[in-house]
Parts: C-alpha cells; sequence; structure tokens
C-alpha cells in the first residue's frame, strides 16, 4: 500500500469524521469547527472541495450519506444535541461556474437532551430512515414519509438504551429471512452495568444484549451479510473483537425474539489500549480498525474463517506541521507492494476462540453464551 | 519477490505521529482515507488537521502494460469455464496443457514488453518499477512453466527430464546469446567465453550444438584430433530418451547405462587428460557432482544444477522421486549460509508436489492474486485440488478468484473482466457481484446501461431497479424530465413516475406545450405504471387527434378522461375549457348524451366544496374565450360560456 495522494482538508479544528458517498466519487468531512465540507473527485482523482458550511453550534461527530436513491443528501449530529438531514440543490449557474455546490438544510432533529454521538441511515430497503443515538441513551429512529420530501421527517420510534450510546449499526442485510436489526454500543466504562451492545430486531420492538461486551464499546459495524443465514459483528472496545450471530430456530409456537447463538470469531488486542473505530470493506473480506496505537490495522480472514492482521497504516513520526508545504509534495510513492499476505490460506488451526460449539436446542442454556432478552 | 513475511506490511503515513494522534479512516471502493483525529472525549483541542490521505492499495492495475495481462487472461479463462465437466480426463489433459501454455504466453508477452518500456524509459524511478515488474513476471512464468510439467502436463518418468530440460532452457536463455557473440567474433575458438559456451550446452544437455562449437577447438588443434573426435562421438552417441518411439523405458535405461560405461573407460583411460576442458566435460558426462558445483556460475540456480544432474545421473527419475533430489540439489548448491529465497521454496515445494504449499507461499511473495488466482482455477479443473486435500478444493479456488475479482472491480474499466470471474464462483460470486456493481459510478447514461445489462443477464432485479432509480433521481435533479421519466418507467417506480407526470402537467400548465414528446406518445403500455402517467400519456393522445382535427375522437377520449376518474380532480378545468373549442365547432361533435356527461363533469365541479382555481392561466387549445375569463370568477363564467354553447347546441339540434 502507498500513500497515492494527500488532501488539504482546510477544517479550523479537529476532523471527526470522513465518508464516502456510495459510488466513491464523493467524500464528506466534518470537524470541531462546526462545519461540513464535500469533496467532488474528479477524472484525474482530484478531489476538489465543492462545498463548506456551518452545520452545527458544536462538534460535528459524524456526517453520512443517504443511498443515491434518495439524492444527494447528508444527515451530520453534533455536540449542540441536534442532528440535521442535508440536501445538495443544484446551484444557480455560476455557483456551477465556480464548481461549488449547495447545501440546504432541509430539517434539525432536536429531540435529544444530549450531544448526539451517531447518526446512521437505515439500509435502503427500508425507505428512508435514519437513526440517531445520544449521550443519554436514547435511540431515535425517524423516517421521512415522502422522500420528494425531505423536510418531513417523523420520530418513528424512540428506544431507551439505560447507557449513554455511543455508536450505532444496522445490519445491512435486506433479507426477508430475518427482521431488520440495529446494534447500539455504549462507551460507558462501568463494567458493573452489564453488556454494551444492545441488538434491536426493528419490527418486533425486542432487544438482547450481548453480555459478553461489558467494558467500553466506541463502534460497532455490522458486515454485509453476503447471504449466509448468520451476521457478522464487529466491535471496537478494549480489543477488536469480530462476533458470529447464528439464530437459533424459533419453535413453532414461541412469538418472541429470535434467540441467538453467539460465538466469538476473533480478538485482537493489538492496538493495545481502547479501539475506536471499525468498519468493514464493500465485500466484508477486510476489517478496518483504528486505536489508541494511532494505527490503522486492516484484519483479513482467510478462505477458513481465520483472521489476521494483514496491513498496517502507521504515522511516519515526522513532526505534525499544520501548515507544512503543498499536498502535492506528498504524492510521493511511499512503501511497495502490498503483499495480499494474510489472505493466503492457512494450515495453522485457528488461533481464536470460539465459543462452545452449539449442539442441540435443548442444551443452549448450559453450552451456549447467549443472550438475555426483554421486551421494551 | 519478497521475502515470506508473515509479518502485517506496514504504510507509513507522512506528517503524522502515531504516539499523540489517532488516525481516523474511512473506506472507498480502491482505497482508504486517513486522517488524523482524536477519539477520546477529552482529547484536548488540536488546531487545524492539515491533510487526509488516500491510501491505495494495489498499484498493479494501474499499469498499462499489465492491464493487457488481465485482460487477455480473462480470455483464456473464460474459454477454461468453458470445458465441458462430462468429458473424460485424458480427453481434457491436452486442452488444460494448451491453456497452461496460453496463460504463460501471455505472461511472457507482457514481460517483453515491459522489458522494452523499461529500458527505454528516461525516467530512472519508472524503469526500476518496470524493471522489478519484469523479474516478478518471470518468477511467476517460471514457477507457472514448473507446475504445468509436474502438475497439469504431469510428466511420466523419462520424459519428465525431458521436460524440465526444457524449462531450464527456457528460462536460462542467456547461453544462446552468448554462443552467438561468441561464434560472430573473428576467431570463435579462441574467445574468453568459448568453453562457456560449450560447457553451458553440456549443461543443458544440448548436445547437437555443443558438437558444432567444439569443432572449432577442434580445427585449431589438429594434434588433438583424435581425443575431440572422441569426445564428440560421446557426445553424439547420448542416449536421449524418446516418448514418441516404442522403446521402453527399460530399454532406453539399458541403452543409456552402457553408454555410460563407455564414458567412464574413457575417463579411467584418461583419454582427456591433456584438456581440462574436455575432461571437465566427460565428467560432466557421467554426472559427476563436484564436477557440475565448479560450474556453478554456468548454472546459475539450484534448479539448473537439479535438472543437469538428473539427465546425466537418473535420466529416468520418477516423479515421486524428484523431491529427494531437489533438496539434495538445493543444499549442495546454496551456500549454508545462505538462506533460500521465496522462490527457492516455492520451486522446492511444487518438486515436492506440494500443490497447497505453492499457493500459499505464492499468495504471499507475490503482490497480486492474478498468478495464484488463475493457476489455482487451472488446477482445480485439473482435479488436482480435490485429491490433495478434500477441504481445500474449489473453496480455495473461489476464495482467490474471489479477491482478484475484488481488486479488478476498483479499476474503472477493468470492472467488467471481474463480472465474468464471479459468475463462475458458485458460492459468493453473485453476492460479490451484486454488492460491487451497484458501486459501479453512474458517470453517464451509457455506463449505467451497461451496468444495466450485466444486471439483466443475471436477474439481478433489485440492482436493475436501484440503478434506474438513482439515474431517475440524477436526472430530474438536473431537470431533464423526459430522462428521468424513462428511468422511473424502468425502475418501475410508481410514485416516482406519479411525481414527474405531475412536472410534466405543470410544465404544460405553465408552457402550453409539452416537451419529451417522443417519450409520451410513444408510452405503450407503461403508461399503466401510475394513474398520472396514464393521465399524462392519454391527456397528451387528446392533444394529438385534436391536432389531427379528428375531433369526435379527441372528444370522447376527453369526456373518458373525467367520467373514467383517469383525470385528477385538480385539472378537470382544464378538461373542460379544452371541451370549449370543441363544442363550438360548425358541426356537432359532442353527441346529446356526451353534453350530457360533459355537462355533469362541470355540475360535479363546481358543485364540489373547493372548486380549484388554477393559479397559472391555462392554456386553451388556440381557444379564446368571448368573456374575459381572468377577472371574476373563472369557473362561474367558464359554467355560464358552456351553457350558453349548449342551449346554442339544443335549438340546433332541436331545429336538425
Amino acid at each position: 500500500m502507498f500513500v497515492a495522494r494527500s488532501i488539504a482538508a482546510d477544517h479550523k479544528d479537529l476532523i471527526h469524521d470522513v465518508s464516502y458517498d456510495f459510488h466513491g466519487r464523493r467524500m464528506a468531512t466534518c470537524s470541531s469547527d462546526q462545519s461540513v465540507k464535500v469533496w467532488d473527485k474528479s477524472e484525474s482523482g482530484e478531489w476538489h472541495c465543492t462545498a463548506s458550511w456551518k452545520t452545527h453550534s458544536g462538534s460535528v461527530w459524524r456526517v453520512t450519506w443517504a443511498h443515491p436513491e434518495f439524492g444527494q443528501v447528508l444527515a451530520s449530529c453534533s455536540f449542540d444535541r441536534t442532528a440535521a438531514v442535508w440536501e445538495e440543490i443544484v446551484g444557480e449557474s455560476n455557483d456551477k461556474q465556480r464548481g461549488q455546490s449547495h447545501w440546504i438544510k432541509r430539517t434539525t432533529l432536536v429531540d435529544s437532551r444530549t450531544s448526539v454521538t451517531d447518526v446512521k441511515f437505515a439500509p435502503k430497503h427500508m425507505g428512508l430512515m435514519l437513526t440517531t443515538c445520544s449521550a443519554d441513551g436514547v435511540v431515535r429512529v425517524y423516517e421521512a414519509p415522502d422522500v420528494m420530501n425531505l423536510s418531513q421527517w417523523s420520530l418513528q420510534h424512540e428506544i431507551s438504551c439505560k447507557l449513554n450510546c455511543s455508536c450505532i449499526s444496522w445490519n445491512p442485510s435486506s433479507s426477508r429471512a430475518h427482521p431488520p436489526m440495529i446494534a447500539v454500543g455504549s462507551d460507558d466504562s462501568n463494567v458493573m452495568y452489564g453488556g454494551k451492545v444492545q441488538i434491536y430486531e426493528y419490527n418486533e420492538n425486542t432487544r438482547s444484549t450481548l453480555m459478553t461486551v461489558t467494558d467500553a464499546v466506541h463502534d460497532i459495524a455490522f458486515s454485509p451479510n453476503l447471504g449466509r443465514s448468520f451476521h457478522v459483528l464487529a466491535i471496537a472496545t478494549k480489543d477488536v473483537r469480530i462476533f458470529k450471530l447464528v439464530p437459533l430456530r424459533k419453535e413453532s409456537s414461541s412469538t418472541g425474539p429470535t434467540k441467538f447463538e453467539v460465538q466469538i470469531v476473533a480478538q485482537f488486542d493489538n492496538h493495545n489500549s481502547q479501539v475506536w473505530r471499525v468498519s468493514w470493506n464493500i465485500t466484508s473480506t477486510l476489517l478496518a480498525s483504528s486505536g489508541d496505537d494511532g494505527c490503522v490495522r486492516l484484519w483479513k480472514a482467510n478462505y477458513m474463517d481465520n483472521w489476521k492482521c494483514t496491513g498496517i497504516l502507521k504515522g511516519d513520526g515526522s513532526p505534525v506541521n499544520g501548515s507544512s508545504g503543498q499536498p502535492g509534495a506528498m504524492n510521493t510513492m511511499v512503501g511497495s507492494t502490498a503483499a495480499p499476505s494474510a489472505g493466503w490460506p492457512d494450515a495453522d488451526p485457528p488461533s481464536l476462540v470460539y465459543i462452545q460449539y452449539y449442539t442441540h436446542p435443548s442444551t443452549v442454556h448450559q453450552h451456549s453464551v447467549y443472550i438475555q432478552y426483554y421486551t421494551i | 519477490m519478497e521475502e515470506v513475511d508473515v509479518e502485517p506490511t506496514t504504510t507509513p503515513i507522512p506528517g503524522f505521529d502515531s504516539n499523540q494522534k489517532h488516525l481516523g479512516f474511512v473506506w472507498g471502493p480502491g482505497d482508504i482515507l486517513v486522517y488524523e483525529t482524536i477519539y477520546k472525549a477529552s482529547g484536548g483541542s488540536a488546531g487545524g488537521c492539515p491533510f487526509v490521505h488516500e491510501v491505495r492499495k494495489d498499484e498493479d492495475i494501474y499499469s498499462p502494460i499489465l492491464r493487457k495481462l488481465f485482460n487477455e487472461s480473462h480470455h483464456i479463462f473464460v474459454g477454461l469455464q468453458r470445458i465441458r465437466e462430462d468429458l473424460p480426463s485424458k480427453n481434457k489433459k491436452p486442452q488444460f496443457v494448451s491453456i497452461s501454455k496460453n496463460y504463460r504466453s501471455v505472461i511472457r508477452a507482457c514481460m517483453e514488453e515491459l522489458q522494452q518500456v523499461a529500458v527505454s524509459t528516461q525516467d530512472a524511478a519508472l524503469a526500476t518499477q518496470y524493471g522489478n515488474q519484469v523479474s516478478i513476471l518471470l518468477a511467476v512464468e517460471l514457477i507457472w512453466n514448473l507446475c504445468e510439467v509436474l502438475f497439469i502436463d504431469a510428466a511420466p518418468a523419462g520424459s519428465l527430464v525431458l521436460h524440465l530440460l526444457d524449462w531450464v532452457r527456457l528460462h536460462k536463455a542467456d547461453v544462446d546469446e552468448k554462443a552467438r557473440e561468441v561464434l560472430a567474433s573473428e576467431s570463435p575458438a579462441e574467445h574468453q567465453a568459448y568453453w562457456d559456451v560449450v560447457i553451458s550446452y553440456v549443461l543443458q544437455g544440448r548436445m547437437d550444438e555443443a558438437r558444432q562449437v567444439l569443432v572449432k577447438q577442434a580445427a585449431l588443434q589438429p594434434a588433438a584430433r583424435v581425443m575431440f573426435k572422441l569426445l564428440d562421438n560421446l557426445l553424439m552417441k547420448m542416449p536421449i530418451f524418446n516418448p514418441g518411439e516404442t522403446q521402453t523405458l527399460t530399454e532406453f535405461d539399458v541403452k543409456w547405462r552402457h553408454w555410460r560405461e563407455e564414458v567412464d573407460h574413457c575417463l579411467q583411460d584418461q583419454s582427456f587428460a591433456s584438456n581440462r576442458h574436455l575432461e571437465d566435460i566427460c565428467k560432466i558426462l557421467v554426472g559427476d557432482e563436484d564436477v557440475l558445483l565448479e560450474y556453478k556460475e554456468l548454472l546459475s540456480t539450484w534448479y539448473h544444477f537439479l535438472v543437469t544432474r538428473l539427465l546425466f545421473s537418473h535420466p529416468t527419475v520418477k516423479p515421486t522421486e524428484l523431491h529427494y533430489y531437489a533438496q539434495s540439489s538445493m543444499h549442495m548448491f546454496l551456500d549454508t549460509r545462505s538462506v533460500p529465497e521465496p522462490l527457492d521454496s516455492i520451486l522446492l515445494a511444487a518438486f515436492e508436489f506440494d500443490i497447497h504449499q505453492v499457493i500459499k507461499d505464492c499468495s504471499i511473495a507475490l503482490n497480486n492474486w492474478w498468478f495464484v488466482g488463475h493457476l489455482t482455477d487451472l488446477l482445480d479443473h485439473c482435479k488436482l485440488l480435490q485429491s490433495h486435500n478434500l477441504h481445500f478444493g474449489s473453496n480455495l479456488r473461489e476464495f482467490l478468484l474471489l479477491e482478484y475479482a475484488s481488486g479488478l472491480f476498483t479499476h474503472h474499466s477493468l470492472w467488467q473482466l471481474a463480472v465474468d470471474y464471479f459468475d463462475h464462483c458458485p458460492e459468493f460470486g453473485r453476492v460479490y457481484l451484486e454488492l460491487q456493481i451497484e458501486r459501479v459510478p453512474l458517470d453517464t447514461e451509457r455506463k449505467a446501461l451497461k451496468v444495466i445489462r450485466i444486471c439483466e443477464q443475471r436477474q439481478m432485479t433489485e440492482q436493475v431497479r436501484s440503478i434506474c432509480k438513482i439515474m431517475a433521481k440524477k436526472a430530474l435533479r438536473n431537470n431533464r424530465l423526459g430522462s428521468a421519466l424513462s428511468w422511473s418507467i424502468r425502475a418501475k417506480d410508481a410514485a416516482f413516475a406519479t411525481l414527474i407526470s405531475e412536472r410534466f402537467l405543470q410544465d404544460y400548465c405553465a408552457k402550453g406545450t409539452f416537451s419529451d414528446l417522443d417519450l409520451i406518445d410513444n408510452l405503450g403500455p407503461a403508461m399503466l405504471l401510475s394513474d398520472r402517467l396514464t393521465f399524462l400519456g392519454k391527456y397528451r393522445e387528446f392533444h394529438r387527434l385534436y391536432g389531427e382535427k379528428r375531433f369526435s375522437d379527441a372528444a370522447k377520449l376527453l369526456l373518458s378522461l373525467m367520467t373514467a376518474k383517469i383525470a385528477p380532480h385538480s385539472f378537470w378545468m382544464t378538461l373542460l375549457t379544452d371541451a370549449l373549442p370543441l363544442l363550438e365547432q360548425k358541426e356537432v361533435i359532442f353527441s346529446a348524451d356526451q353534453t350530457h356527461e360533459l355537462m355533469f363533469c362541470l355540475e360535479e365541479l363546481t358543485s364540489g366544496k373547493s372548486v380549484p382555481t388554477p393559479d397559472r392561466p391555462m392554456q386553451v387549445l388556440g381557444y379564446t374565450p368571448p368573456y374575459p375569463l381572468s377577472n371574476v370568477c373563472f369557473p362561474f363564467n367558464l359554467l355560464i360560456h358552456c351553457f350558453i354553447i349548449c342551449s346554442n347546441l339544443y335549438s340546433c339540434l332541436a331545429r336538425g
């Protein structure tokens, strides 16, 4: 791997989030300087800032794109206790000439009484839905009933998680075999409060808690489903963890929530301390994580589902100099080839902890680490 | 080739200190963006953070020459997938060998082109880059060729050594160049590289060529003529196994042993004692390992040494015995100090018939999935992976092909090749394709159509719908209503089609004309997608009939739009106004019944709680009302006007 180009982001303060649009031709950055910037990629691969505007009256934690079926739509959330939805409108001709586009605020979601820590759009098959979570422990699901009118959002669900929430992730699977799922993580550091990952089945209004994660959770990410019968969830906590959630077959009479057998597939403490972000690539063949060691680490499973670190992105240690040089000066080919090392099929036995293998429905309680359910 | 290394590669990010800050990231299509940040809530102020860095994964796909490799190997790959499963494997073997050769010739062509560019370029960095790629391709071809001999062609004892000789000759071609140089010189026999050439030929078992060069020396030394003649004779008589002939391996072996005894005799007799070079050649002929190792430089590699050793000591070696000679040759040849390179271990694994190890080591040592993906696919077709280890079989093949194809997908044009690879991955190919193809940037309508065609061929209806919807949305944003409408029809998106039909009607009300007539006139059954679209199509049809002066058809259609409740209520006033010029025509167009219905519609409209008042001036078909319609109450005026016309009409009818 190599740094192909460096883009002078020109934010006045710390960047908190960068988000690619669905096709990878645009990105949005947000910062403590309360602004969001939108960048467009030219034919030659250069990034140009086409919009920059003040979005909130506090640090902007996250920015995210809606699916392009809904147009050019962004959502942002902030320390100022709000989340906002933005839509790009085709600008005046002189805007276009200057290569600028115009974003207008469609709505401000003001229901939270504390900092809104994460904002995510639901998978597109559910319509235009937006989820927020906040430090006061509430997850809110909003819906725009008329996708042509983004100024109207109705609050569909308000779920109290009891613990301050740090992150949410929708299960991207559109399979009809299971209800839509949201995973919520809490960065409450008190291990006595129990499970820090809660999973909600959207339609049935039920939830389950991953009791195995009791440390603060900073980020959470469902992997693309790939048509499998189980779900895979990556969690950033004091280490990187990958869980497999295998739905247990429901007894025909029961109408309750789906029960899962939870297997831990991988657990890595290479970041030494807290892990802050986890994210899957498009086909979920790679997981990236960022942690206290100041590195981004890439994880890959071979075809035997044996996970390994395959790459590290690490600062070169040169002094940080905000005003230094042209971005062009950094267009160097650093590093060389990226060996797909860990992709290679490994014959070693899996070094990972597999939680007890589930054998028979009647033995669930004794044999599998398993999650509690209660209706909200 | 890189060191075989299980440690992950570290990519330095310039201007960033990992000890002080966190590195934020986001996945892109073929890259990762990273930026400095602080995740801790109490992280303190950091000031501006200057850069977002774009970290790319794979540089190979951006090389225009390697792109040819990808393109051409794609053809071969697709051809290979078409070989019928049910053919007996005996019939398939020649096909597999020829496919393997095709792959290799693509590698060779690519390598040659790279070599030329590397030589001709002025840019030193670029030359190094090309040079590196050449050496990787060289290694790849060398490994592939050996795999072809050992696994795919699976040459039996006898032929095996011949194939290995070909392999060595192909990859140690500098002998020929040196030979040309020597023979072209004024006095070849006195050329300093003369003996190197002769011995190199002998080491590669090229006896005829060795003899031709030897003749030059013999001519120079008439005194030693007998000695030269003797060696020439030995070289000429060396038995070479010929698999085409009826001769059995045992017969060949007997013959070879005879010949070898004869050579041994000459050595015992000290026949060549007066000429060191000739004596060395003779010792090579009996496979004297010490002498062979003296010519390390001419052999240059342990595997050349191995093949030469086999040629002169074990010409009937069986495939199963290879590993023993390979290991010992490697140990004898390499210094005890030097560690085997990745290439050495890979070749050794091949000689040991450990296919799995070969693939594993190649995956680690090479920076591209191209080689392992294609080779594994071919070996899988040859049913070699199954027999080797049931567990790895097509899983491994699919795993590697998916990796390779996913890499291709990040490229703006190579992604189309990847589609075929995904098609031939039965387990996850389709899901991968679905995930990837949705994300192909839809820069132009043409590209969108291309993507849609691929999806349609594979019944990926959801992807087709999504792409059409994205395109519709995009067209609407840019105010291209016609395009937006046709995309939403393709997406079968009724709500969106309604919305756009509405826009068309609004535009009509504002401008008095329709845009995109071609599209609206040819809606056909697509019209039924939404009520509003049906109305748009029918209303436009009314205009056409009116324009063609088919008044009674037009009147009938107009009326039915209201009576069948196709027209939205808000549009009825426009329709009624459209009826006026028809009512005023000299001939009777609306029948008495139709006029009744028309009046009924008017009544229904005016008796309603709210009579819609068009907010824009209405366009009526070339009709100028005799009353100032715009002042006072428009519907009321219209009502009166209609009644006047109608009563006139009735009096006409009564008279008629």
